[in-house]
């Protein structure tokens, strides 16, 4: 080397600065900040052997390395798993964040504002939520989805090909949510409202990922923004119970009875305004809180995959037979749904590139021990299925369960072959997202359909 | 000389995967190799030829692993996979009907005359797969 020592400490501090000032950027994650350093230094190198002076070289080689937003904005579409904590992709032309913050709270705001307000308007045209609660929780779902759909409409400024669409998704659900008559107690009644938001959650999801709908990285962002978002939700409903309990009590004391206000005005309106409030909150606060989901599911996957596998066990060690109930099939849909929301949950907080560890095969034991316990129960079930008859419950259910059985049996597959170093961990998470239409594609079967199928009952 | 931002991300996946295919190889030494085959022709901005490298990492295309260069820092060392290589012959396959179809118009433009001759062996436009 040429240089002499005080050079050469001059260069090392430089480095250090370029270094302590790349690390900032949180897209790019400290392996990838010593990758670039060793590209810096070599570059350096390189130069001050072709006869520059090392603060040259040094300038050079910075200059060469580029620009260091449009890096760390590259860093983040490739590692997009990494910004999600806070805000996917900064746009480049951020005019002024600060505002732009300041603006997007009063807009989440005020559509939640907008939201609680919609709730009592059926009211003003005689529609008593007491009194005409079917008509009210068929469309429970238009009061707040199409809201928060515009909200992201306008976040991710979406263009007007893209909203005609979305409006005509909510229309069609719309028509098919109020064409059929059918009586309260009915059980087709029963699915079209449990299936009709999930159907609607794709068209969120639609609009929430935007441009990027088309890409992993883009659905599985409205991954983690569900799980998110679900659990922002229930906490803000447990603030709102305290809250409500609060109200009761003090005005309790006061000789008057608050239960009619807490029941026709801010439960309704609470729940639906609340929606719009956790979505803007997981959308702004992404960067102060460890995304939670995650987190759950860490603590979860071990204790459900040990409760499977011990129940497998049981069942093989006793030789117990599978008590056959009606409700049964239901209960392992749920239990699947389990399964497949704690993998999806660790696929959206896995570092792509990250080898197989321990958790992985944890994963693995929880899918296939899942679709063992299934698999017994369908055997169960099988023999006595046509004895129970084709009611729209059932064949929900059994479309549920094929759904789910599908999904995770592939999945296994893949994680498995990954797991062997066959192939990347990518192909597990392509499949998790390409499948998130078939949900909503089921969902919109079973409310379109199922009725005239099943006459209604 | 300034090549278009697309022409670049479209060329950089079959470049990096080639030079690879040579030998493993680090950032800096594929840069160095792009400059050389290029004759200095094309000019990558240094930093972003990481993302990318982290792209074919992720797809299954190349495998990284941290070594010791000789230098006594830590490296991280790129090499391609079976993937990788059946996606370099994919991309060659592209590349060369591209190449052929620029080859040809140039070709009848800078000779008037003869431009109907070649023309209709060249795969101008492929079907779509």
């Amino acid at each position: 080397m040429m240089s002499t020592p005080s050079r050469a400490i001059s260069l090392e501090d430089q480095i250090n600065k370029w270094r302590t000032y790349l690390r900032r950027r949180q897209a790019i994650h400290t392996v990838d900040v010593a990758e670039l350093e060793d590209h810096l230094r070599e570059q350096v190198a390189g130069l001050t052997g072709a006869g520059l002076a090392t603060d040259e070289a040094f300038l050079v080689a910075v200059k060469r390395m580029g620009d260091l937003d449009t890096l760390s904005r590259e860093f983040a579409l490739e590692h997009a798993e990494r910004l999600w904590k806070q805000l996917v992709v900064v746009p480049s032309d951020a005019a002024g964040p600060e505002s732009r913050t300041q603006t997007e709270a009063l807009v989440a705001f005020g559509l939640a504002a907008v939201a609680a307000v919609a709730v009592k308007v059926p009211e003003l045209f005689g529609l008593q939520i007491d009194r005409n609660a079917d008509i009210w929780v068929r469309n429970a779902m238009f009061f707040v989805l199409p809201l928060l759909t515009g909200y992201f409409v306008w976040k991710r400024r979406l263009h007007a090909g893209v909203v005609r669409w979305l409006v005509a998704a909510f229309v069609v659900a719309a028509v098919f949510a109020n064409l059929y008559t059918f009586s309260e107690e009915s059980s087709n009644f029963v699915l079209t409202v449990l299936h009709l938001p999930i159907a609607l959650w794709l068209v969120v999801g639609v609009a929430y990922a935007g441009d990027r709908w088309r890409q992993v990285a883009g659905r599985m962002d409205f991954i983690r923004f569900s799980g998110e978002l679900f659990i922002y939700y229930v906490l803000i409903a447990l603030g709102g119970g305290v809250f409500t309990a609060f109200l009761l009590l003090m005005f309790e004391m006061i000789g008057i009875k608050a239960e009619l206000f807490v029941q026709q005005w801010l439960i309704p309106c609470g729940a639906a305004g609340a929606v719009l409030v956790a979505s803007w909150l997981v959308e702004a606060k992404q960067s102060v809180i460890e995304n939670m989901a995650p987190v759950l599911t860490r603590l979860f996957t071990p204790l459900f995959a040990i409760l499977l596998v011990t129940f497998l066990v049981t069942l093989l060690v006793t030789g117990r037979g599978v008590q056959i109930e009606r409700d049964m099939l239901i209960a392992f849909d749920g239990l699947l749904v389990m399964v497949l929301a704690l993998l999806l949950y660790s696929i959206s907080a896995r570092d792509p590139q990250a080898p197989s560890g321990i958790f992985d095969v944890m994963s693995v034991v929880l899918v296939v021990s899942a679709l063992l316990a299934d698999a017994v129960a369908l055997w169960a079930i099988s023999a006595r299925i046509s004895e129970f008859g084709a009611s729209p419950n059932r064949v929900a259910a059994l479309g549920v369960n094929a759904i789910l059985l599908v999904n995770l049996g592939w999945s296994a597959i893949l994680y498995t072959s990954f797991l062997r170093g066959r192939s990347g961990f990518a192909a597990v998470e392509r499949w998790q997202t390409q499948y998130l239409p078939v949900y909503a594609v089921w969902a919109a079967i079973v409310v379109a359909v199922f009725p005239p199928l099943f006459g209604y009952v | 000389m300034e090549i278009n931002k697309d022409l670049i991300a479209a060329s950089s996946t079959p470049i990096v995967l080639a030079i690879l295919s040579e030998a493993d190889s680090y950032g800096y030494a594929i840069l160095s190799r792009v400059r050389e085959l290029s004759a200095g022709g094309i000019e990558w901005t240094d930093g972003m030829l990481y993302p990318v490298l982290h792209r074919l990492e992720r797809l299954g295309y190349v495998e990284a692993r941290w070594e010791l260069a000789e230098s006594g820092r830590r490296r991280k060392y790129y090499a391609i996979t079976a993937q990788g290589r059946a996606q370099l012959a994919e991309e060659r396959r592209q590349w060369q009907a591209v190449d052929a179809a620029l080859r040809g118009i140039w070709q009848a433009l800078s000779q008037p005359g003869a431009a109907l001759g070649p023309m209709s062996a060249v795969p101008l436009i492929q079907p779509a797969r």
